[in-house]
């Protein structure tokens, strides 16, 4: 029998859906705008709750830069409601079909930031406050509407990569920025995998402020790229650029063109720079920078394609579906970070989980947490865990 | 005092020795039980109440802390964890039937690592330590509580800390990897470190800020950033706070954000300058001081629009900088301002609420209503950048009803705070001070939801009770720093 879907439209409705699926054991998937539904195990067997009722800005004061919608709200309402006051979501949240059909609160469960990620924090260092279901069928709400606020625990960063496990947010409050004036990006092109690392680890730590760094290996005819991005005030961002040359020392730095950037910074945000077939599997790798240039080379001893944000920090990789997932994860772990399935074949996820296992120890602990909030494991248990046959 | 406590258990004072016996098992040197030397444990920095612990013991290594916690565990003994002891919000106040456990020898720096700007540290370490540590080198560690020379990163991770420059660098949890943590049953975990995504759920953010109710935090990998080329105030007079509150609004409006953003109203700024003498206006009814940092060019930029927002704001007088020497200047007053109201009045409550920045004229006008009411006055003290105000209520203990009158008008302000969007705590924690005032932010199923990732982390509900959550038979106390007689512990640290 196919999966139902309900589409609640206020939290009393929500509750009861979750009360009666609890009653009767129904795994529940959340969905907001479906762009991240091919992330974990196919089989879920569950209900399907379509968030797609809690739409719409509730609250939006521009000067208070912060942001208050409905957990169902489209990113491109929010986007183009935001740039219409020149603001941003700072985080630059992964848009994985790039048309801005995620919801505020796949973004938020799912809790993956874009380049932006090493100068403006992550999707958690965004999220103020929250109104949500839990597993339990009851509505409660964490957090507040104000940057500064250290009442009670801070549950808002337990929501940000939970994907939905713990409960199912109706409303969001984030903390919002100016869209910066300038913004100027420079590329340096033709290093290999080690220099690259290099450069954008000096760059970095460097006085220059930088707010994305990002490296695409050569391809075909293409010589590498290495890409340093600045923002803020124009006179700013140029002093920073001159010291930036000065940093990097006999590199050659050229300036991008506005749409040459956006059109490159565009394709590392949804991951299609790399091409990938639907037989590829998208591996997004967090590795220390320091051991980046290592895994670089043993992604290319594996016949796979890659590039790199972040600095080094985040490796997007395209291997075969031949390379088994355990393979991955062991080189993801021996150079001290951990690998994440963000897109793979229907058989391929039914074999590997999309998440990197916990830590020795912390397994427990993340199980008794998700026990608070969802005691009858009805919130997608099967999507990260193999479902029992 | 009408906080109530846990009820002593007599069943374990009555074990006190055995108690004893077992922690000087493990920790043969480092177990404090005469009451004179508890004496020095008996309150941090929220010092309206007292309470001499059971025990004091000062553990070394992460082993010893889990041996110590693995015991009270099992042997059923309540721990209250204690950092340098600077909490506004009485988060270290010890019971009478805990072990105190005192995380000052955990006093070391680990590493540095200047390539991916972090250091390992242990919590015992204080927070400016930090930035002694990697200042040669041109880094620091961006967090700054006014009582950095003697808070410990452990108690920043425990409350969160913030600071004057946490609108542009964010607080504690912006600031902090990754933590080894000890559980209540003596398990040791490891939550973050040098990833910049977590592998499943973000423990980490919910650990920072909780209080010392769900672990011992044993190390602590914090990020460190590059020392700005630049830094420079402005000073900037207004004849109204309304005029100070909409530059203010004005400043972020126009895409900026400084380092810091500090506001005070008149009787703030005599009571500060007859105290320091930093040569402020006195005709004035707002003053702000502006920090900007970076780059020459980004410095220069930014004082020239703000100068010419303020003047749109019909700024009274506007002062900038030109030197070290000048920019402290600035400030001084400003972080002389609690020490300086002390000279005002015997007493003192220092209020910690955060409201949305449009909201600062009618929340101000509404301090005035009541202090008209109280017959209380008021001095105001902002973060004003963020809508984190420190109201502090002058009273005299020592009239009778007065203190009563005060906790009532501190009460009317916070209620007030969450009346208009607003909450309860920005920066001082909830420890007891707020505890019986969470009710007003939340509802019985939100704190349920919150208490649930407690027993997540303690099931056995050991580990610093009677903080955060209010109890049962809850009481009216509401939320303040009680200062009796100009006296506060730390009196060399400023407080702003």
């Amino acid at each position: 029998m196919p999966p139902s879907q309900e589409t609640p439209t206020d939290s009393r409705e929500l509750e009861q859906i979750v009360r009666d699926a609890s009653a009767t054991r129904t795994p529940i998937e959340v969905r907001g705008g479906g762009s991240k539904r091919d992330v974990g195990y196919p089989d879920r067997g569950a209900v399907v709750v379509s968030t797609e009722g809690f739409g719409g800005i509730v609250d939006y004061d521009p000067a208070e830069l912060v942001l208050t919608v409905g957990a169902g709200t489209r990113l491109a309402e929010i986007e183009a409601l935001l740039l219409s006051n020149r603001q941003m979501l700072a985080f630059e949240p992964c848009d994985f079909d790039g048309a801005g059909t995620s919801t505020i609160g796949g973004i938020i469960g799912a809790g993956l930031a874009g380049s932006r990620r090493v100068s403006a924090g992550n999707v958690r260092d965004h999220l103020l406050g929250f109104s949500a279901v839990s597993g339990r069928g009851e509505a409660f709400v964490a957090g507040g509407r104000v940057v500064k606020n250290v009442t009670g625990y801070d549950l808002s960063k337990l929501m940000c990569g939970s994907w939905g496990s713990l409960a199912i947010l109706t409303q969001v409050s984030l903390k919002v920025l100016p869209w910066p004036r300038t913004s100027l990006t420079l590329e340096i092109l033709g290093l290999d995998d080690a220099r690259a690392i290099g450069a954008m680890t000096r760059a970095l730590r460097s006085q220059a402020s930088v707010a994305a760094a990002a490296y695409i290996p050569a391809f075909d005819d293409q010589d590498s790229s290495t890409l340093l991005r600045l923002e803020g005030f124009g006179p700013s961002v140029q002093a920073r650029a001159r010291g930036l040359s000065d940093v990097l020392g006999e590199t050659t730095l050229r300036s991008l063109s506005v749409d040459q950037a956006t059109d490159q910074w565009t394709a590392l945000r949804m991951g299609s720079l790399l091409q990938a077939t639907n037989t590829d599997v998208l591996w997004r790798v967090n590795v220390p920078a320091t051991a980046a240039a290592g895994l670089c080379s043993s992604i290319r001893a594996l016949r796979g394609r890659f590039c790199a944000d972040w600095g080094g920090h985040l490796l997007f990789a395209c291997l075969p579906a031949s390379i088994p997932a355990h393979h991955v994860r062991n080189l993801a772990e021996k150079a001290g970070g951990h690998a994440m399935i963000q897109r793979a074949p229907h058989d391929y996820r039914a074999l590997a989980p999309a998440l990197h296992p916990e830590r020795p120890g912390v397994t427990e602990l993340a199980s008794r947490v998700k026990a608070g909030f969802d005691p009858a494991n009805i919130l997608d248990p099967y999507r990260f865990a193999e479902r029992p046959a | 005092m009408t906080i109530c406590m846990p009820a002593l258990d007599a069943s374990v004072l009555a074990r006190r020795d055995r108690i004893i016996a077992a922690l000087q098992r493990i920790v043969p040197d480092g177990v404090l039980t005469d009451p004179v030397t508890l004496r020095a444990y008996e309150c941090d920095a929220f010092t309206a109440y007292r309470q001499l612990p059971m025990i004091v013991v000062l553990p070394e290594t992460t082993a010893q802390v889990a041996a110590i916690l693995r015991y009270c565990d099992e042997a059923v003994v309540k721990v209250v964890p204690r950092g340098a002891g600077t909490s506004l919000s009485g988060g270290a106040l010890p019971l009478g039937d805990a072990v105190l456990l005192g995380m000052a020898k955990f006093n070391r720096i680990l590493s540095v690592d200047y390539e991916s700007g972090t250091a390992v540290v242990q919590p015992g370490v204080t927070n400016l330590a930090v930035t002694r540590a990697v200042e040669g080198k041109g880094f620091y560690y961006a967090p700054d509580p006014s009582s950095q020379i003697a808070c410990s990163i452990g108690g920043n991770v425990a409350e969160n800390s913030g600071g004057v420059h946490c609108l542009k660098y964010g607080l504690t949890t912006n600031n902090v990897l990754g933590v080894e943590l000890v559980l209540m049953s003596g398990e040791v975990v490891r939550l973050g470190g040098n990833e910049l995504e977590p592998r499943g759920l973000d423990l980490l953010g919910v650990v920072v800020g909780s209080e010392g109710l769900l672990g011992v935090v044993t190390e602590v990998t914090v990020r460190i950033l590059r020392t700005p080329e630049v830094v420079r105030a402005l000073l900037i007079g207004f004849p109204s706070v309304e005029q100070g509150g909409q530059c203010v609004a004005d400043v972020i409006a126009a895409g900026i954000v400084p380092a810091g953003m500090e506001m005070m109203d008149q009787p703030a700024i005599h009571a500060a300058e007859a105290f320091v003498h930093a040569g402020y206006p006195l005709d004035v009814k707002a003053l702000l001081i502006v920090e900007v940092d970076g780059p020459q060019a980004e410095c220069d930029h930014l004082i020239a629009e703000i100068e010419s927002i303020a003047a749109k704001n019909s700024a009274a007088c506007v002062y900038i900088s030109n030197s070290e020497t000048e920019r402290l200047k600035f400030w001084a007053g400003r972080k002389a301002a609690f020490p300086a109201v002390g000279d005002l009045t015997p007493d003192y409550l220092c209020m910690d609420g955060t409201i949305p920045r449009r909201c600062l004229p009618r929340v101000l006008r509404r301090i005035g209503e009541l202090s008209a009411k109280y017959g209380l006055r008021v001095v105001n003290v902002f973060h004003a950048g963020d809508g984190n105000l420190h109201p502090l209520i002058l009273y005299d203990a020592s009239q009778p009803g007065e203190l009563d009158r005060a906790e009532e008008f501190g009460s009317d302000i916070l209620r007030l705070c969450v009346e208009v969007g607003g909450v309860l705590t920005g920066e001082h924690g909830v420890g007891i001070e707020k505890r019986d005032l969470m009710p007003v932010m939340f509802n019985e199923i939100d704190l349920a939801h919150q208490q649930r990732v407690k027993c997540a982390f303690d099931p056995s509900l050991l580990l610093n009770p009677g903080k955060v959550f209010p109890q049962l038979h809850r009481c009216a106390e509401l939320g303040r720093v009680h200062v009796h007689g100009g006296k506060v512990p730390h009196p060399e640290l400023p407080r702003f």
